[in-house]
């Protein structure tokens, strides 16, 4: 592996092609992680955000182009909290450590295993839920729970599918500032989101994808007008707030200075 | 009193039997947790079925029960499997398909030649009559391979249950853990076809499960109380079964059901909503764009 802006490649694809039939979902995708990025990827609904994901999961093979994983390279996956089934009977515990397959083969949690987790559960503030069935939760400490059953394989890369999809705003900040701060603490992530405003505030990389790579590099570099327009389809307004980019659907834009207008 | 109710503890073929009913309650109980929360309830009622042709192929021919009727589960198990996975067309129409044939060609071959050996009725409703040494012994030895596939991959099998892509994605092989579940269930229905029948032990493998599901939330105590239930069912149905004079498969399933009933009155809107998750299927997939 080479080095990428001085850091070790992690993983690495290369003209990757692939979909679920006849039709590509994907074409052509370049897209290269190193370590301790935090990455998110986002584009319009049907783009290929999930099916990237995948890729790098390697839950899914390009028919088309490879993918180059660092040897070893230890992942994790945390998926769509919408596609939980949330009847499970399992309890917050049950469920974390379902993740430790490897290793230990008996049924029941050995010493240092509890301890694992409730040390991941306790660093993620929901250490006194252990007991709890998954649905008793708050959307936040759901979320919480299956980031906690990704950290206790101490992976060196997240893949997180829509973290911040179908959450209020003071839940997406908490999930964006935990991440940021896993981040911090050496993890490498990528997630993808529909959420641009709360990546630019957040990432510092940011990947527009529809079908094919649109844009790639810093919010500032990436979330412009035209990069947003081919990749949504749609023209979108980028403006400037505390020195962060903001972006605002061009509808909306209109609509407002009507309203100023008729007021 | 007493003495009426031991009466029948003096006949072999009862205690052989009874020692079957209680396993195959058990074991069923213990593979209908993962059978309902896969979602696969379809599967164990279709797999029934399909070994009931290799029942009547096996008897015609004079092959062992059991071999015969052995291999033609197995196939048609891996044969569902892979046609579930690979959603190469409708699962259900596809199990449907390959299930209800093999049953349909059981039934031809007992109309044209007639039954040799083990009894039409008794294939079909289970019958505690007949029950020998070898029927104890396959039990004993699905109980054995079942116990040994639950308790050494007790966290792969529950991962891959709960949540195949990620598993998958953890570095389970979801595919190997399907394909065993699969024939861990044929050898299930194989073994315990004689007591149960082909048409109840669907229900057998859902009643207990669904019991201990509106009693924990918690997946090993879910499996740990339905081994429990279905083996108590198993040995009160069979102890019925004699006094009633009623084939053994119905008693077990309506002693499995009364317990139901009991515990759903029991638990109320508690238990009502717990149970509520379990006849439907695990999410299919993450939604892909």
């Amino acid at each position: 592996m080479t080095a990428h802006r001085d850091r070790e490649i992690l993983l690495a694809l290369a003209g990757v092609t692939c979909g679920y039939s006849a039709e590509a979902v994907l074409v052509d995708v370049d897209l290269a992680v190193a370590s301790r990025e935090f990455v998110g990827i986002v584009g319009p609904s049907g783009a290929g955000k999930t099916t990237a994901l995948r890729v790098i999961a390697g839950s899914m093979r390009p028919a088309r182009g490879t993918v180059t994983r660092r040897p070893g390279l230890r992942m994790a996956y945390v998926p769509q909290v919408e596609t939980i089934n949330w009847s499970f009977p399992v309890t917050v515990q049950e469920c974390v450590l379902m993740s430790r397959v490897h290793g230990r083969r008996l049924p029941w949690a050995s010493r240092a295993e509890r301890a694992q987790v409730a040390q991941v559960l306790g660093r993620l503030d929901i250490g006194d839920l252990a007991g709890r069935h998954i649905r008793e939760l708050s959307g936040g400490q759901q979320q919480r729970v299956f980031i906690a059953r990704a950290l206790l394989g101490e992976p060196e890369l997240l893949l997180m599918d829509e973290p911040t999809s179908g959450v209020d705003v003071r839940l997406r900040h908490e999930v964006l500032h935990l991440l940021d701060d896993l981040n911090a603490g050496g993890l490498a992530i990528v997630l993808t989101t529909h959420d641009l405003n709360g990546i630019a505030a957040h990432l510092p990389r940011v990947v527009c994808l529809n079908r094919s790579v649109i844009g790639d590099g810093s919010p500032h570099d990436v979330l412009t007008p035209d990069v947003l327009e081919r990749t949504y389809g749609a023209s979108m307004q980028v403006l400037e707030h505390g020195g962060m980019p903001v972006v605002v659907d061009s509808y909306r834009r209109e609509h407002s200075h009507h309203v100023e207008r008729s007021l | 009193m007493i003495d009426e109710l031991l009466r029948p503890f003096d006949f072999e073929f009862f205690r052989n039997g009874l020692i079957v009913a209680t396993m195959a309650g058990a074991l069923c109980g213990a593979i209908g947790v993962y059978v309902v929360l896969k979602g696969m309830s379809y599967i164990g009622h279709g797999l029934s079925h399909a070994i009931f042709g290799g029942f009547a192929a096996s008897s015609l021919l004079g092959v062992n029960f059991l071999l015969g009727a052995g291999v033609w589960g197995v196939a048609s198990a891996l044969m569902i499997n892979a046609v579930t996975r690979r959603r190469v067309i409708g699962s259900d129409a596809a199990i449907g398909v390959i299930t209800t044939a093999s049953f349909a060609l059981g039934l031809a071959l007992f109309a044209l030649f007639g039954g040799v050996g083990r009894s039409f009725d008794a294939a079909l409703f289970g019958s505690i009559l007949g029950v020998g040494t070898e029927d104890v012994i396959a039990i004993f030895v699905v109980c054995l391979l079942a116990a040994s596939l639950i308790f050494l991959r007790y966290r792969a099998l529950l991962f891959t249950t709960f949540d195949p892509e990620v598993a998958d994605v953890a570095g389970v092989n979801t595919a190997r853990m399907d394909a065993l579940l699969t024939v861990v269930l044929a050898g299930s229905i194989l073994a315990t076809m004689q007591v149960l029948g082909v048409t109840l032990i669907a229900a057998v493998l859902v009643i207990p499960a669904a019991i201990a599901r509106m009693l924990t939330n918690s997946f090993a105590r879910m499996l740990q109380l339905a081994t429990v239930i279905g083996s108590v069912c198993g040995f009160v149905g069979m102890n019925l079964s004699y006094h009633l004079d009623i084939q053994s498969g119905p008693t077990i399933v309506l002693t499995a059901a009364t317990l139901f009933a009991a515990v759903f009155v029991v638990t109320g809107a508690t238990g009502r909503r717990r149970a509520a998750g379990i006849t439907a299927p695990a999410p299919l997939a993450v939604r892909a764009d």
